[in-house]
């Protein structure tokens, strides 16, 4: 027989005792304190992201050329110059933001997107004014990465040395456009204008049964993010919306071909008119009503978003008064 | 160098290769973009594909002769493409060495042979026996299917890799699409994965030793294989070593189970003794053959047999069509379809915009994981000018289009575009139809020129928009009656016009509370004080020319009604087959 105690199995010693209460503690006070802090999380202020677009002209006084010819390089430099040259606006070591409308993907010669050959020459030309960086991008209808590379705007661009943006969830922010009323908390594609000095559009001129035309204004569309298609409802207050959500430094409306019939999609060669003419504006308002009434032959009241975006404060629809007189030689 | 280092090597490149292919797979105009890589070359190596290609349809492309080449190697070699070059196979082994036991009797006892190991011989003969009904009723349309892609390890690493664990990881990095890529039913295809995978943790190649039809189908064919493994009785002491590392569980210990063995030569490796050789010679009693019973293989063949005419009992190919089921185009009529179709999901990969989508189980387990489009997924429904999917297709189930084919130009005027099904409007969910607010985004999407969505034009008279008259000038009009917020009707969209009289409509521009500013030329007689005006609001209102209608969704992923949408493609009038043909 041993004299040693044996441990009572009915009983729990005290040392036992001790450890289990350390180790009960230990876990509410871990459950107590995750809690705590989720419920610290839940409370934290909401971050306000919301982004608004700056003002990109340069100038007080609006300037417009309107040039005829079928080479778009060569138009692009007669029309510069008719504003004052390209020097005027993009100074050397500022970035250039070039919205260019590559909203299909079909080929350049449909004429349903900007024209390669005039977004290539536009990034060549910054760049040789001074630009340090120059972006090209649209969020557009059909597969992105498809559109930049069947339009040929996506080799056209980064061949004169641009960069691509193609569009990711990620880069919209929510925008509200003050003194709008349907533009609110609206995604907008704003990562690629982070640090842009300048911001040019390049559109052609295509029909559009909604809008009537698709120009430079509605050209800003491809700016926007969602389940954007609702603003077809207000279609004409949408743009002008959209023309005062975004003050362009320029904007250049390739009028060489007009898609005048089955836009602004296209798709075929007998959708397009033969009209030679290109416009460069730093007023987006005057680009599109001498856009609507010299190329498509309507009269202004036929869009009402023109006449709209005028009352707005844009621009003028008095086009007439901004062109120099040498360009309305031709 | 080590055997068995030599096969790691091989089996690190044909892993390599396979991601490689996979992610070569995109189109675009990068370097490792597609550009001629054979990207096909692995489905083309798996046997299973060429068989039951073969058996079903009666007829293979010519990239699946490349399965002779894999037959030839188990011929000369034994099952060496499970074992040195399957990258499904070699998945496992990783996976199962990182689960590996300890203790050499844990290990012992986890490679030892099962009997179960025979239901992949029982599940192959009931697959190709589902596939052999088209040959032996003389490949009649209706019967015989291939479903030997839902457990084919090719067709199913290539599904599972591309369909789910690249669009995760392309999530984060986004080096293969510019933004994230969404697949349909991921869950059911990414846990069948995962069970696979993780099978190792409690049999190594658990998949390949008791699910895998491909293994079963070399097991049987490495019967009559040149080389094997054998073993030599005087040197041996039985200290069980070479079933250490076994990856076959081929019993190398006993007599050894040469259509059980997956040649990872580890027992070479493994015994101290150089009492096992990989040579020409047999080892008296080797077991060349399957464990299996010929009841068995009956039973799994007629059962196989059975499924065909149940499976096409459904009426799923006939009468019982489902018109959700709007195939890419090129796809052969659906019968036919269904005999080449190998759930690769090939073609999902490759398409650009996404919407090619894996189907679900809602549409029967012959179409489980075939190629469907989803015009709510992806950037922009089926693009007019891409024929990735047809090219990339492996066993012709997608026929290879030109893009000349595709449109309908050229030499292919006379036959039209290729039509993948009909645009309907749900007149009771569309924004002008049902409920007077202007849209048409259907109309302006519509990427035929000329457009197949027509406008039916209409100045329809809005809710409480009949006023009375108080006095009529030139621009403007007093008006009482009206409640309706002031800036309702000045969106360019609506119109007043005594009533009746839409031809007299003027655009109204302004509007207060009791007056309406109007654009236009004056009416020659102004509205009489106290007649009563009308405002209309302008509508245009989608119309399908099915004629013209091509089926690429494009209007339905555009419409701004986003959940079930107010346009919506079904499969009518789809070019692959007359009898789903909608106009006379």
């Amino acid at each position: 027989m041993t004299d040693a105690p044996q441990p009572d199995p009915a009983t729990t010693s005290r040392r036992e005792f001790l450890g289990r209460s350390v180790k009960a503690a230990a876990t509410v006070a871990a459950a107590g304190g995750v809690a705590a802090w989720l419920v610290h999380r839940a409370n934290r202020p909401v971050v306000d992201n919301t982004v608004a677009l700056g003002d990109f002209c340069v100038g007080s006084e609006a300037r417009m050329a309107a040039v005829r010819g079928t080479d778009r390089a060569d138009l692009l430099a007669r029309g510069l110059a008719g504003v004052g040259g390209l020097d005027t606006y993009v100074k050397p070591g500022e970035r250039v933001l070039i919205k260019a409308n590559v909203a299909f993907a079909s080929p350049a010669s449909l004429g349903a997107t900007a024209h390669p050959d005039l977004v290539g020459e536009l990034v060549r030309l910054c760049l040789a004014a001074g630009a340090k960086d120059v972006v090209v991008t649209d969020n557009p209808i059909n597969d992105p990465a498809n559109c930049f590379a069947l339009s040929g705007v996506g080799r056209a661009a980064t061949e004169a040395g641009a960069r691509v943006v193609l569009p990711k969830l990620t880069y919209f922010r929510p925008t509200t456009v003050a003194g709008g009323m349907l533009i609110k908390d609206w995604p907008l594609l704003y990562e690629p204008f982070e640090g842009v000095d300048k911001v040019i559009g390049v559109a052609p001129v295509k029909d559009h049964d909604r809008a009537v035309a698709s120009m430079t204004m509605k050209n800003w569309y491809g700016l926007l993010g969602g389940r954007r298609n609702q603003f077809h409802q207000d279609i004409h207050d949408t743009i002008k919306e959209l023309a005062m959500m975004v003050r362009p430094t320029l904007v250049v409306l390739d009028g060489v071909q007009t898609m005048v019939s089955n836009g602004p999609t296209g798709g075929s060669l007998a959708d397009l008119k033969d009209t030679q003419t290109m416009i460069v504006s730093t007023d987006q308002v005057a680009a599109d009503a001498y856009g609507a009434r010299e190329l498509l032959g309507l009269s202004l009241d036929e869009l009402p978003y023109i006449g709209k975006a005028e009352a707005a404060g844009v621009g003028t629809t008095d086009y007439e008064r901004l062109l120099p007189s040498q360009s309305l030689e031709l | 160098m080590r055997i068995t280092t030599t096969r790691r090597l091989s089996q690190l490149l044909f892993l390599v290769l396979f991601v490689w292919l996979c992610v070569v797979s995109t189109g675009g105009e990068a370097w490792f973009q597609r550009r001629g890589w054979p990207v096909n070359w692995l489905l083309q190596l798996d046997p299973l594909v060429a068989v039951g290609v073969g058996l079903a349809a009666g007829a293979l492309t010519v990239g699946l002769l490349w399965a002779l080449a894999t037959i030839l190697l188990t011929v000369l070699f034994g099952r060496v493409f499970c074992g040195w070059m399957c990258p499904f196979g070699t998945i496992h082994q990783f996976v199962g060495w990182l689960g590996r036991r300890r203790r050499l009797q844990d290990r012992l006892l986890a490679n030892r042979y099962r009997a179960r190991q025979s239901i992949k011989y029982y599940i192959l003969f009931g697959l190709l026996g589902v596939a052999a009904a088209g040959a032996l009723t003389g490949w009649a349309p209706q019967a015989g299917s291939l479903l030997t892609g839902l457990l084919d390890p090719i067709p199913l690493v290539y599904r599972s890799v591309e369909l789910v664990v690249l669009p995760i990881v392309d999530g984060h990095v986004h080096v293969l699409w510019t933004d994230s890529r969404l697949t349909d039913g991921a869950l059911l295809i990414g846990l069948i994965f995962t069970a696979a995978v993780l099978a190792n943790w409690y049999r190594p190649r658990f998949f390949c030793r008791y699910v895998c039809p491909l293994g079963a189908l070399l097991g049987i064919i490495s019967r009559v294989s040149i080389f094997r493994i054998a073993r030599t009785e005087s040197a041996c002491t039985s200290c069980g070593l070479c079933e250490r590392s076994c990856e076959g569980a081929c019993t190398p210990t006993e007599r050894v189970r040469s259509s059980e063995c997956v040649m990872c030569l580890n027992c070479l490796d493994d015994c101290r003794h150089d009492a096992l050789a990989y040579q020409v010679h047999k080892q008296p009693g080797e077991i060349t053959g399957p464990d299996v019973s010929r009841r068995g293989v009956l039973a799994s063949l007629a059962t196989g047999l059975a499924v065909a005419p149940l499976l096409r009992l459904t009426g799923r190919t006939t009468l019982n069509w489902s018109s959700d089921l709007i195939r890419p185009p090129g796809a052969l009529a659906e019968a036919d379809f269904l005999k080449r179709c190998i759930k690769c999901g090939r073609c999902m990969r490759a398409c650009p915009t996404n919407v090619l989508q894996p189907a679900g189980l809602d549409q029967g387990i012959e179409a489980l994981w075939t190629p469907a489009l989803n015009n709510r997924i992806g950037t922009s429904g089926c693009q007019l000018n891409c024929v990735a999917c047809n090219n990339i297709c492996p066993t012709g189930a997608l026929r290879p289009l030109s893009l000349d084919e595709k449109l309908g130009v050229g030499e292919f005027a006379e036959g039209g575009p290729v039509r993948l099904g009909t645009a309907f409007v749900d007149r009771g969910r569309c924004l002008p139809w049902a409920m007077g607010r202007p849209c048409i985004v259907c109309q302006e999407n519509c990427p035929v020129s000329p457009k197949a969505i027509g406008v039916a034009e209409e100045y329809a008279v809005v809710r409480d928009g009949v006023l009375t008259v108080h006095q009529a000038g030139d621009d403007e009009l007093m008006v009482s009656g009206s409640d309706v917020p002031a800036g309702t009707w000045t969106t360019g969209d609506y119109y007043v016009c005594p009533a009746g009289k839409p031809e007299q409509r003027r655009r109204i521009l302004r509007q207060s509370p009791d007056t309406l500013g109007l654009a236009g030329a004056a009416w020659a007689q102004p509205p009489e004080p106290g007649s009563m005006v009308e405002v209309r609001v302008q509508l245009l209102r989608p119309v399908i020319d099915p004629a013209r209608c091509i089926g690429c969704g494009v209007c339905e992923h555009e419409c701004p009604v986003s959940g079930r949408r107010a346009i919506r493609i079904t499969a009518e009038n789809e070019s692959r087959s007359r009898d789903r043909s909608l106009l006379i």
